[in-house]
């Protein structure tokens, strides 16, 4: 065959595999658009569920916006306490070391267990410890789900700074961890971002890992160790339900969940362009 | 030498198990240029960053002999690294400006060791653009991004970035070699204006530039000190054959 033709038909299964992507992609957000734009109204978005609102009557979801919003958000401050650290020892201390390569052995393999695991996990724990299912358990769980995630994208970024960059600050008199803190994070802070937007994405749409230890409830969260609703889990019990109206409800509550995520990329995108001004290349 | 600076002592570098520098003993003059010529490979940098302990940055290496430094010994367990960095300053091949404006690139160092008020940082940057030439350049944007500016404006940021840690020597790793040609001539002026207060050594490629400069040269081939002496000496009457293969541009 001749090299023409073999060029174009790697090229045709590139624009394919593109294709299918986006038309996926597509394909999603239209069936949660079509499907829960119609149910989805201020009532939804400003009130709790009433009683009767999963029969098809009066409320909202916003026990589960706001539960959802605190789960992710607080996992995600406590994922990256932890993974900072974890990222800066790797690149900046360890380097290569025995020690190093199982830590990220460890993360890998924690990458890819499921997130129900971690709520089966979580829930064995709050059984021997005696506690109910609540926010503070489902945080526990999704920071389980996010560490990973976040540590290897922060090390990612992070063993993208030049060399010479690092070599700079030393060369000034520079600690390991000036450098780090001065200089690594400030040339990382779009990563980070990046990173933060990730970690929170996969946290506040994850269901399983919440299920057990956050539970759920028809109130706004006013505690930590009280359950709290989250929107993956108002998706799954209104699509649960026999009647059509309520399901319609599900593609709605899925709808906000997007669309949170969307505004929180784009808020990230934001913020992470002024930070870009400062960063070597 | 009367009054060395630097005095190199059986100096091995291992990187692994190759044999970067192979027991070199030398003395660097004070207040001169000395300049480190040889071919690619033969261990000018990592010469250059044992002066300053960046090289045991590098994974795996083994550095055996001394570097004395006004007599103190850089490598002796009790001294502190980030101390003797500071008295060493750095100019590096590529200009990396740190991650942050003009102005806090060069108030880095003087911050990290505690200077504090204002007006003294105001004064401390101002004078160290003014000694690398900047000044001019950049007095009205002091606090744009540092990596705006152009590489010759971003080198000459980098050295006064490193003169205001207030170091006693200036290490330069080819630090003209990415620069259009009249940026490059600016800092060799610098270099030059600076030799007054400073004891520098450059690594250089260009021959022509170590006769412009240098007052001192070592010649490096393959980790082996092959000659070194005082430029004229080292120019006019090369005492080793491939000293003098080298300097007819026999390599
Ligand atoms: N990080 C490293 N790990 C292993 N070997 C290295 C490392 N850095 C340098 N070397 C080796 O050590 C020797 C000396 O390198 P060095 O960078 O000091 O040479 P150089 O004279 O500066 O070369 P150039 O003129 O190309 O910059 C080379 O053979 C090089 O391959
Ligand atoms: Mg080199």
């Amino acid at each position: 065959m001749d090299k023409r033709k073999e060029e174009l038909i790697f090229q045709g299964l590139m624009i394919a595999s593109a294709l299918i992507v986006i038309g996926s992609l597509v394909f999603v957000l239209a069936v949660v658009v079509l499907k829960g734009l119609p149910a989805l109204n201020l009532a939804m978005l400003t009130q709790t569920p009433k009683g009767g609102y999963y029969l098809g009557g009066e409320g909202g979801i916003l026990n589960a916006i706001t539960g959802s919003l605190c789960l992710a958000g607080g996992a995600t401050v406590l994922a990256l306490l932890l993974s900072l650290p974890i990222a800066l020892f790797l690149q900046v201390y360890s380097g290569k070391s025995r020690f190093s390569e199982f830590a990220r052995l460890s993360l890998d393999v924690l990458w890819g267990v499921p997130s129900i695991v971690y709520g089966a996990f979580g829930f064995t724990i709050m059984v021997f410890l005696r506690v109910r299912a609540s926010l503070l358990g489902g945080v526990m769980a999704l920071t389980l789900l996010e560490l990973p995630i976040m540590s290897r994208a922060l090390e990612e970024v992070i063993s993208m700074v030049p060399l010479e960059l690092k070599e700079s600050a030393y060369a000034l008199g520079a600690t390991r961890l000036e450098t780090a803190m001065r200089v690594v994070v400030r040339q990382c802070l779009p990563g980070i971002l990046t990173a933060i937007l990730l970690a929170f994405g996969r946290g506040i749409g994850d269901a399983a890992s919440v299920l057990f230890t956050a539970g759920y409830t028809d109130s706004l969260p006013s505690s930590l160790f009280r359950p709290v609703a989250s929107l993956p889990l108002a998706v799954f019990f209104q699509l649960a339900t026999p009647f059509p109206e309520v399901q319609q409800r599900a593609y709605a509550s899925a709808l906000v969940l997007t669309i949170i995520v969307l505004l929180i990329s784009l808020g990230c995108r934001l913020i992470g362009g002024r930070f870009t001004a400062h960063v070597i290349r | 030498m009367a009054n060395p600076h630097i005095s190199v002592h059986n100096l091995n570098v291992f990187y692994r198990d190759h044999h970067a520098l192979k027991d070199l003993t030398v003395e660097l003059p004070e207040r001169q240029i000395t300049a480190i010529i040889g071919p690619s490979g033969c261990g000018k940098t990592t010469f250059l960053k044992s002066l300053n302990r960046l090289v045991e940055l590098v994974e795996g290496t083994k550095i055996s002999g001394k570097v004395l430094v006004r007599g103190l010994d850089i490598y002796h367990s009790d001294v502190d690294v980030t101390e003797i960095r500071k008295r060493i300053g750095l100019l590096s091949q590529r200009p990396h400006p740190l991650p942050m404006s003009i102005y806090d690139n060069v108030a880095f160092g003087p911050r990290l060791h505690g200077l504090k008020g204002r007006q003294e940082l105001d004064r401390t940057v101002e004078d160290h653009l003014r000694a690398a030439g900047l000044w001019d350049e950049v007095k009205d944007r002091l606090h744009a991004p540092a990596s705006r500016l152009s590489a010759g404006q971003q080198q000459r940021l980098c050295l006064a970035r490193g003169l205001a840690v207030e170091p006693e020597v200036l290490l330069g790793d080819e630090p003209t070699s990415a620069l259009d040609p009249m940026s490059a001539q600016h800092i060799e002026r610098r270099l030059l204006d600076l030799k007054e207060n400073y004891t520098i050594v450059i690594v250089t490629h260009i021959l022509r530039q170590a006769r412009r400069l240098a007052d001192y040269v070592i010649f490096l081939y393959l980790g082996e000190l092959v000659e070194h002496g005082p430029a004229a000496d080292f120019f006019n009457h090369p005492q080793e054959a491939r000293t003098r293969a080298y300097i007819r541009g026999e390599f």
